[in-house]
């Protein structure tokens, strides 16, 4: 295992495991009703053509969210 | 563009969310799920009804209702909206919560997605947990088959102790095993226990605590609704007496004490219920391929890339336009052709009957006429822009839409699910309005709402059109037409930029939220089906609509242009008064009377303005549309006026159907005001520009 980031900052190809969801309010409700919790994998598959949100695959679905609600989530990068 | 019966009308709302039994021993079957795992499919195939499905999630945004029979006894279906989870927030997934909760459904049909079975199953335990019974369908079997993954419905059953059934969405045989199973669902009471997600013990205690207290509640298990009330579920205080809820505030106050505010409440009872998922479906779910298909990976690389991401939008709505102003050319012509041979030969008639002047002119020079014209320049685009724009909703491209769009629109303090709903809106603005319900924060949904009205809707992209190929390029040359079409829309998604920014620095203040959407895997649509669903239930409802407006519009034109007062008709009285600022504004008291005229519908606006200058007696007859050219041209209209004419059906006020929409979505009267003033505004400012550049420049 490694060090932890922000999933904002995954590239995409990159794999992580979540550590932490520090997100409150409705985008974390939403962040976990869609299985973003701790211990979940994700693979980030790509980014918008405008720099911002990412797409990110998470249990067999792919979310795009953005760079600054990502922030508040920590990973451990793998692979 | 979810513009169906369904969508202007049909619908349930808040109000009336009981619903009656056609017979006693008929049962209520709430029909839930995650969003964009095809429950309006299953929800068509059981009902045989035309309910609007797409490939994007959050497309079904109002309970629809459907009766089905089998052999045993009648089933009364409702499709609720696509929700994650019956703790989330959002209008529509409250709506969806609300049915499954407290709607008086006998039992609830939960539709899964076999390619991604363990994220749903969250919805399908905390619906096991409101006691009611549960029938599972995992559907899209034969996706989830051609991507490796196999799935153990007998294991699954036995699991869950509920009746399980595969089904593929469009197959006959799963329509009749979704039946048998409901059958056996409402005969037998549920076999075992379901099971049960391991939730932190001060949480259990809570409960444990608070379940003496409650009793049963609309047929919701005690359990269950301690759960809530510790969880905070909107809509069960106001149901219980004060007695629990009293309790229930008191043990909240114990769990935070011991650290455990709602937050970490929540997280835990959703990790709980993750975990209890993929407990369920270990060893019945095989997947040897979790992530995407190298196809659907290869179509996001480009459609989504910096290159050619936003090029490419561009250059599918510009072929949209081409295959439109291409198709729709000579069907206009034949159907103008045939409808005024159908015109004389009605005049022949009533002239051999001896009917009344006044009779023949309301009738067939009045109403029929303007249908005509109304028939002939609207059906043709229609029935060709339509199965066009539902090819590219079925197959998986809007969400991306809405993926490019996000960081422009959150610029403007918006989020990138208005794309969705601006695209909607070329359908028809009022379905946009509606659709507006699939953004969550309350100020961006205004933003969508007021400003849907600037992108046309399908009523008035015939009149762009025709206007196009008559004063700004030959009417042979589709691609050029189709190329200025496209340069109209763009600006029309500039100025919902603009204004969607200027109203967030202005009369909705404040931040963009945040953004989570889901991209669905791409789908090959369905051609026939495709064909079909948009002339049938879109086409042809769209169309009848205007008619329904067109008849009687034209038969009070034809009235006010020969009820005359001093000499001189009320239709000419009327475009008089509007015509300095007709003039103004770069077009012609008849087009503006046109416009007011045609606020029951845009499909009208233009068929009315040939109206009122073929009864100034201009031209006595126009058989077919390349002589409005003319007409036009003889009531001195130029192409700066036909650019005027455009830009003001770009931005003016949304058509009645419209507005009501946006009073009902948003329960005030001074957003609908907004909503009607502000494209009015930008369209005055727009068309006066101009205007005033073209008479600097000598062409006005």
């Amino acid at each position: 295992m490694g060090k932890s980031y922000g999933l904002h900052s995954m590239s995409p190809g990159e794999s992580a495991v979540i550590e932490h969801l520090g997100s409150s309010g409705a985008l974390r409700r939403r962040l976990l009703d869609m299985g973003l919790v701790e211990g979940t994998r994700v693979e980030c598959l790509g980014v918008s053509p405008g720099g911002d949100p990412k797409a990110f695959l998470i249990r067999g679905a792919v979310l795009a969210l953005r760079d600054i609600d990502c922030r508040e989530i920590t990973i451990k990068k793998i692979g | 563009m979810g513009l169906t019966v369904k969508s202007t009308g049909r619908s349930l709302s808040r109000e009336q969310m009981h619903i009656q039994r056609p017979r006693p021993e008929d049962r209520i079957i709430a029909l839930a799920g995650n969003p964009n795992v095809g429950k309006s499919t299953i929800f068509n195939s059981l009902t045989g009804m035309k309910q609007h499905t797409g490939n994007w999630p959050g497309k079904t945004v109002s309970n629809a209702r459907g009766y089905c029979r089998s052999g045993r006894r009648g089933y009364v279906l409702v499709d609720v909206p696509g929700t994650y989870s019956l703790m989330a927030d959002s209008p529509e997934e409250e709506l969806a919560r609300d049915f499954i909760c407290f709607g008086g459904a006998d039992a609830v049909l939960v539709v899964c997605d076999a390619t991604c079975l363990e994220r749903n199953m969250n919805l399908l335990l905390q619906t096991l947990e409101t006691g009611r019974p549960v029938l599972l369908c995992v559907n899209l079997m034969d996706e989830a088959k051609s991507r490796g993954i196999h799935i153990d419905l007998d294991l699954l059953e036995e699991r869950l102790g509920i009746p399980v059934v595969g089904t593929v969405a469009r197959d006959r045989r799963s329509r009749e095993k979704l039946l048998s199973a409901l059958d056996w669902l409402t005969d037998h009471p549920p076999r075992g226990e379901p099971p049960v997600p391991e939730y932190p013990e001060a949480l259990e205690r809570a409960v444990e605590a608070l379940l003496p207290l409650a009793g049963e509640l609309e047929g919701l298990c005690p359990r269950f609704i301690c759960l809530g009330l510790l969880l905070g579920t909107a809509g069960l205080e106001e149901r219980l007496g004060p007695q629990l809820l009293l309790a229930a505030a008191e043990q909240r106050e114990e769990l935070e004490k011991a650290g455990m505010d709602r937050d970490t409440i929540q997280s835990a009872v959703v990790t709980a219920l993750v975990k209890k998922g993929e407990e369920l479906c270990a060893g019945a779910l095989d997947k040897r391929d979790e992530g995407r298909s190298d196809r659907d990976k290869t179509i996001d690389r480009i459609v989504t890339s910096r290159l050619l991401g936003y090029p490419l939008m561009i250059v599918l709505l510009a072929l949209v336009f081409y295959l439109t102003i291409k198709g729709a050319n000579y069907p206009s012509q034949w159907l103008s052709t045939g409808l005024f041979y159908i015109y004389d030969r009605l005049m022949e008639l009533s002239a051999g009957l001896g009917a009344p002047a006044w009779l023949t002119g309301i009738v067939v020079e009045g109403a029929y006429k303007t249908l005509a014209w109304v028939v002939s320049v609207m059906l043709p685009p229609m029935a060709i822009f339509f199965p066009l724009f539902t090819l590219m909703e079925d197959s998986g491209y809007l969400p991306r839409i809405a993926y490019n769009l996000d960081r422009p629109f959150c610029r403007c303090s918006s989020c990138g699910r208005q794309a969705l709903t601006m695209a909607m809106g070329f359908g028809c603005n009022a379905a946009g309005v509606v659709g507006c319900r699939i953004i969550n924060s309350p100020r961006e949904r205004l933003l969508a709402i007021i400003t849907n009205n600037l992108v046309p809707c399908n009523g008035r992209f015939p009149t762009l059109i025709a206007l196009i190929s008559m004063f700004l390029i030959g009417s042979g040359n589709a691609l050029s037409s189709a190329l200025v079409l496209t340069g109209f829309i763009i600006l029309s998604v500039l100025l919902t930029f603009m204004s969607t920014k200027v109203l967030s620095m202005t009369l909705l203040k404040g931040e963009s939220s945040s953004f989570v959407l889901e991209l669905p895997p791409y789908r090959r649509p369905e051609l026939g089906k495709v064909i079909v669903r948009s002339v049938m239930d879109r086409t042809l409802f769209v169309l009848g609509r205007a008619a329904a407006v067109a008849a009687p519009a034209g038969a009070i034109l034809w009235l006010l242009a020969n009820l005359s007062i001093g000499g001189e008709s009320l239709l000419a009285l009327l475009s008089g008064i509007v015509e300095p600022l007709g003039r103004f504004l770069g077009m012609d008291g008849a087009i503006l009377l046109a416009f007011i005229l045609g606020f029951p519908a845009n499909e009208i606006v233009l068929p009315i303005a040939v109206m009122i200058y073929s009864m100034g007696g201009s031209l006595a007859e126009i058989g077919e549309l390349t002589a409005l050219r003319p007409l036009l041209a003889a009531n001195g209209w130029t192409a700066l006026t036909a650019v005027c004419v455009m830009l003001f059906s770009l931005c003016h006020w949304p058509c009645s159907t419209t507005l009501l929409t946006i009073k009902k979505e948003t329960g005030s009267w001074k957003w609908t005001l907004v909503s009607a003033l502000m494209p009015t505004a930008l369209g005055i400012m727009l068309c006066a520009g101009v205007a005033a550049l073209g008479r600097l420049a000598g062409l006005l």
